[in-house]
């Protein structure tokens, strides 16, 4: 038997070309003679549209056309909804270009397509727009509010949708409770800022009627099915590629940006390839943007400790328009629990209208927001209660022998009612409290004290559901001249390594050395069924597919080498690319197979000679069996039944300086639990990506709108990212509790990492400073500010 | 829609834009490269859509990113802040130019792959680069924790959160020879 590669830390296999500089991202993509296409972008929050003019762009010599929403002809129309909810009250998508009214600063006016990027963008600047501002409500509590100036002109508030469900009978809880805490935190506007920005290309072929689309997108597949119906093309008319793409976090996945519908429709209008990047600063104004949510959330509990019930009830900022309609707070709502058993839960939230950008999924995706909320409430629960926070935690978390455990009434995006599948979450408590080493911490503390330095020790728990269906979907391929084996996903990789983990999961089934496998991706004309790279999905469900199309071909294989070599399958090993019979010195190679197992009229060498018409093979070899496809080939579909849910927890050291407000992170680390790891190393780098950019979202990453809508810090000048010099070294430890949700009984990995940073950090900025009496941080991200603030507060209160 | 079509006659424009040329020479990854450039083409475009050299990559146009990190002369410099009429007459060698002509990976490639200091690879090259030029440059880097991060604080990643690409410079540092005498 092969070395298994399920679970080792296998090399990237797609590493090499893009180390020298040979990716194929889509501004690479070699598209002789194409133009360029530029977007004029509101510079106004909301407002009305007099007039454009856009007569003196288009009489530039360079420029091929400049179009409006009056040139878009049945395009002109509100771009689709796609997540609808009964509880939704008012779903607002926008249109490719704005018509009449502008609903937030970047909103796409005019696209300008010219010979090159710069000459598009000479051109933008002779178009004349008029606008009239109307007024505004930004903050997310003020547009909630009675009085607040609607987003949206044909409604009278800002409300998408209403939200509720419990589970038990919070009622009776909060009754009988011995002591409620109460906290209303918040956590505020953030972007995924992947260092690739968008882009799309497009050629259209007229001769032959193909139009092929190079995306940006972590779905395909997705991109390609609503183009088709949108530009009223056959499907496989149609190929939509997703090349090298430089991290989405889900920012790059949305149904649709007007980029992608306008891009490909006008290198048809024009019949010359187009091309589109995103320059930085729009994906600041014009590319999905995450976070703001204000909880009101209480816990009720008894005197030991026991948290009975729970009632959160918050807000959810939706930017201007709402294509996933509720969908980041209902994730939210179905996590705010975590890990604890409180069986009464209440959730309630308002999505609402802000004339700001649009709100979609960014990495962790509503459950930073949750995790924030609650783990703040653990926190000060054990305060008020003079209860250990490890102790609090560790009274309430589930027990390994409690699952699958049920919130009946709390359902998840998908319908389902919430239901955690496995885990060990005390085991994970206990062993980052070891790994902490309190004593020594203690010891630390109180010696930096005296130092006049403020020491504090942070502390969350999260939870994830990943493999969110609904299916996806594998083909492999064993090649008959090379026996090299093709595994063709519907998934897209933007520098998760999925070509890396689905050729181990392949290559174990297979038996063959992973360097034969070829993971094709990203692309509708490798497989063009499937969902795409989000919600932590793609190793969950395309991996099980792959481990189910795998297992179909193995059987293949050894039903097709028994008939041809007259021996039981029994007797039969499949291992090092050649099935070989036991204890004979007899063998055929996975590539005689394949090519046995295709009857052909002409043969074209000696293995296939044997199956044709002129061979020696039984007439059953020489036709395709009912049910079966020609050589070795099997494709499958994987759509999960049941949720893995991950968890983890989190811990932070951080040292605070109260002079400069600055913090520094001592020690960061990480218990997660992924269920089986297919490769630990890619699993490490999710977490720790994962963390730096939680660290971000923790201390660093605010974008700043001012009131009248606009984002003044975007660019990366204003807008700060951690480099290396902010994030600390993050130590992680693996907990494997197999997932029984699947047959490889793994759970999603790519979100992990980002939820319960701002909670750890609070917590720990908390702890550092609770000596000078400085009260709770209940803002996420923290900053220099709150920080002096809250230490002012405390000096003043402590000398007055 | 108003008189005038949304598109140019028969939909042509020019075949490239009325920007004045330049003529610009420069040596690029050892070749010698004349050619007519719009005076206010940046070098990073220059790069990627004239000579095809697209392992240079573009995340910002703000300075701040160091994806477009090329070495100019022999020093790391963003080629997104220059106009490539500013490189007359300079040497100019890009991440293509890295790995041996067979295709053998550099050291500093080998350890990023080997410590997984990759994940999209979009900010790769302009890590790449800046470590190359700091190597040649400083006889003793400073390969201490610290020494590392600062050594890479120019360029942004977002997947990785750093910890492997430091990993990786640790790691090439012991390749190439560069970490002193083996320790014990
Ligand atoms: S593209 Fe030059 S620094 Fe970002
Ligand atoms: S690897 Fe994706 S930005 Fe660095």
């Amino acid at each position: 038997m092969s070395t298994q590669r399920f679970g080792e830390r296998v090399p990237r296999l797609n590493d090499a070309k893009l180390l020298r500089g040979q990716g194929c991202y889509v501004d690479d993509v070699p598209l002789p003679g194409a133009y360029h296409a530029v977007f004029l972008r509101s510079p106004f929050a909301r407002a009305r549209i007099l007039s454009i003019d856009a007569s003196a762009a288009r009489e530039h010599p360079s420029v091929a056309a400049v179009y409006t929403c009056d040139d878009l002809g049945p395009l002109d129309q509100p771009l689709p909804m796609l997540s609808p909810h009964p509880a939704i009250i008012a779903a607002r998508t926008q249109r490719p270009l704005a018509r009449d009214e502008v609903f937030h600063v970047g909103q796409t006016v005019a696209m300008v397509i010219a010979v090159d990027r710069y000459t598009a963008e000479d051109a933008l600047r002779l178009i004349d727009a008029d606008y009239e501002p109307l007024p505004v409500t930004v903050d997310l509590a003020s547009a909630a509010a009675p009085g607040a100036h609607p987003v949206h002109p044909d409604l009278t508030d800002n409300i998408v949708g209403h939200f509720a469900q419990r589970s038990g009978d919070p009622d009776g809880a909060f009754a009988k409770a011995e002591h409620v805490t109460s906290l209303r935190v918040r956590m505020d506007r953030s972007t995924a800022a992947p260092i690739e920005t968008r882009a799309i290309a497009a050629r259209w072929e007229a001769a032959t009627g193909e139009l092929t689309v190079w995306d940006t997108t972590q779905a395909p597949i997705s991109i390609r099915d609503g183009l088709a119906s949108i530009l009223g093309l056959e499907e496989n008319k149609l190929r939509v590629i997703a090349p090298d793409v430089g991290g989405g976090f889900g920012q790059k996945v949305m149904l649709f940006y007007p980029e992608e519908i306008l891009v490909p429709w006008a290198a048809m209008r024009l019949a010359r390839p187009v091309k589109y990047v995103e320059d930085r600063t729009e994906n600041f104004i014009g590319s999905s943007q995450e976070r703001t949510q204000i909880h009101e959330i209480q816990l009720a509990a008894t005197k030991d400790g026991t948290v009975i019930g729970l009632k959160d009830s918050f807000l959810h900022d939706s930017g201007a328009f709402a294509p996933y309609g509720i969908e980041v707070p209902r994730v939210s709502a179905s996590a705010i629990a975590g890990p604890y058993r409180i069986p009464n839960v209440d959730v309630e939230f308002k999505a609402i209208y802000t004339p700001t950008v649009p709100v979609t999924p960014f990495r962790g995706s509503g459950r930073p927001h949750a995790c924030f909320a609650l783990e703040r409430a653990m926190d000060q629960l054990a305060d008020e209660l003079g209860l250990d926070r490890f102790e609090l935690r560790r009274r309430n978390l589930i027990g390994p022998d409690e699952f699958p455990y049920v919130r009946e009434g709390l359902k998840y995006v998908d319908d389902g009612t919430i239901t955690y599948d496995s885990g060990q979450y005390p085991k994970a408590l206990a062993m980052i409290e070891e790994a902490i080493d309190l004593e020594r911490f203690r010891r630390e503390k109180d010696a930096a004290a005296k130092e006049g330095r403020y020491l504090g020790l942070g502390l969350a728990f999260y939870m994830e559901c990943t493999g969110l269906g609904p299916y996806d979907g594998c083909r492999i391929r064993v090649h008959p001249a090379t026996g090299k084996v093709s595994v063709n996903t519907g998934l897209a990789s933007q520098g998760q390594g999925h070509e890396t983990v689905f050729a181990q999961i392949a290559a174990d089934r297979l038996g063959v050395p992973i360097e034969d496998v070829i993971v094709a991706q990203g692309d509708t004309a490798a497989f063009d069924r499937g969902g795409g790279s989000h919600s932590s999905r793609s190793a969950v469900v395309g991996g099980n597919a792959v481990h189910k199309a795998a297992v179909r071909v193995r059987a293949q294989i050894l039903e097709t080498a028994a008939r041809l070599m007259a021996v039981p399958e029994e007797s039969l090993e499949l291992a090092d690319g050649r099935v070989t019979v036991k204890g004979a010195n007899r063998f055929m190679t996975l590539a005689e197979i394949a090519i046995a197992a295709n009857p052909l009229s002409s043969p074209f060498d000696r293995p296939a000679e044997v199956v044709s018409q002129y061979g020696t093979a039984g007439q059953e070899l020489v036709t395709v069996g009912e049910g079966r496809a020609p050589g070795i080939e099997a494709s499958a579909y994987y759509s999960p039944s049941a949720s893995p849910w991950a968890y983890g927890v989190h811990a932070a050291i951080v040292e605070v300086d109260p002079d400069l407000c600055s913090i520094a992170f001592k020690r960061y680390l990480s218990v997660h639990d992924c269920g089986k790891m297919i490769n630990p190393t890619i699993v490490e780098g999710q977490m720790i990506g994962g963390i730096a950019q939680g660290i971000g979202g923790a201390f660093y990453e605010r974008l700043d709108y001012d009131e009248d809508g606009i984002i003044t810090n975007a660019s990366f000048m204003e807008f700060l990212m951690p480099y290396a010099t902010e994030v600390p070294k993050i130590e992680i430890m693996h907990l494997e509790t197999p997932s029984p949700a699947n047959p490889l009984g793994i759970k999603g990995a790519g979100e992990a990492g980002t939820i319960a940073v701002p909670a750890v950090v609070a917590s720990a900025v908390e702890d550092a400073l609770k000596p000078l009496g400085v009260g709770r941080f209940h803002h996420a991200p923290l900053s220099p500010n709150m920080i002096f603030e809250a230490i002012t507060r405390a000096r003043a209160k402590a000398g007055g | 829609m108003t008189g005038r079509s949304a598109e140019a006659p028969s939909a042509e424009a020019s075949e490239r834009s009325s920007d004045p040329r330049l003529l610009l020479r420069l040596t690029v990854n050892g070749a010698e490269i004349e050619r007519e450039v719009s005076p206010r083409l940046l070098l990073s475009d220059f790069l990627r859509h004239e000579l095809g050299l697209t392992g240079t990559h573009v995340g910002c146009e703000q300075g701040v990113c160091g994806c477009c990190t090329v070495m100019i002369d022999g020093r790391a410099a963003r080629s997104c802040l220059a106009l490539a009429v500013q490189a007359d007459g300079a040497t100019i060698r890009t991440i293509e130019d890295v790995a041996s002509a067979d295709g053998t990976l550099h050291p500093i490639q080998q350890a990023f792959q080997e410590c997984h200091g990759l994940q999209c690879g979009f900010c790769t090259p302009g890590f790449i680069m800046g470590v190359l030029s700091h190597f040649e440059e400083a006889r003793m880097p400073d390969l201490s924790e610290d020494g590392i991060r600062e050594m890479l604080s120019g360029n942004l990643c977002r997947c990785t959160g750093y910890q492997h690409i430091v990993a990786a410079v640790r790691r090439a540092a012991r390749l190439m020879n560069l970490d002193g005498p083996e320790k014990g």
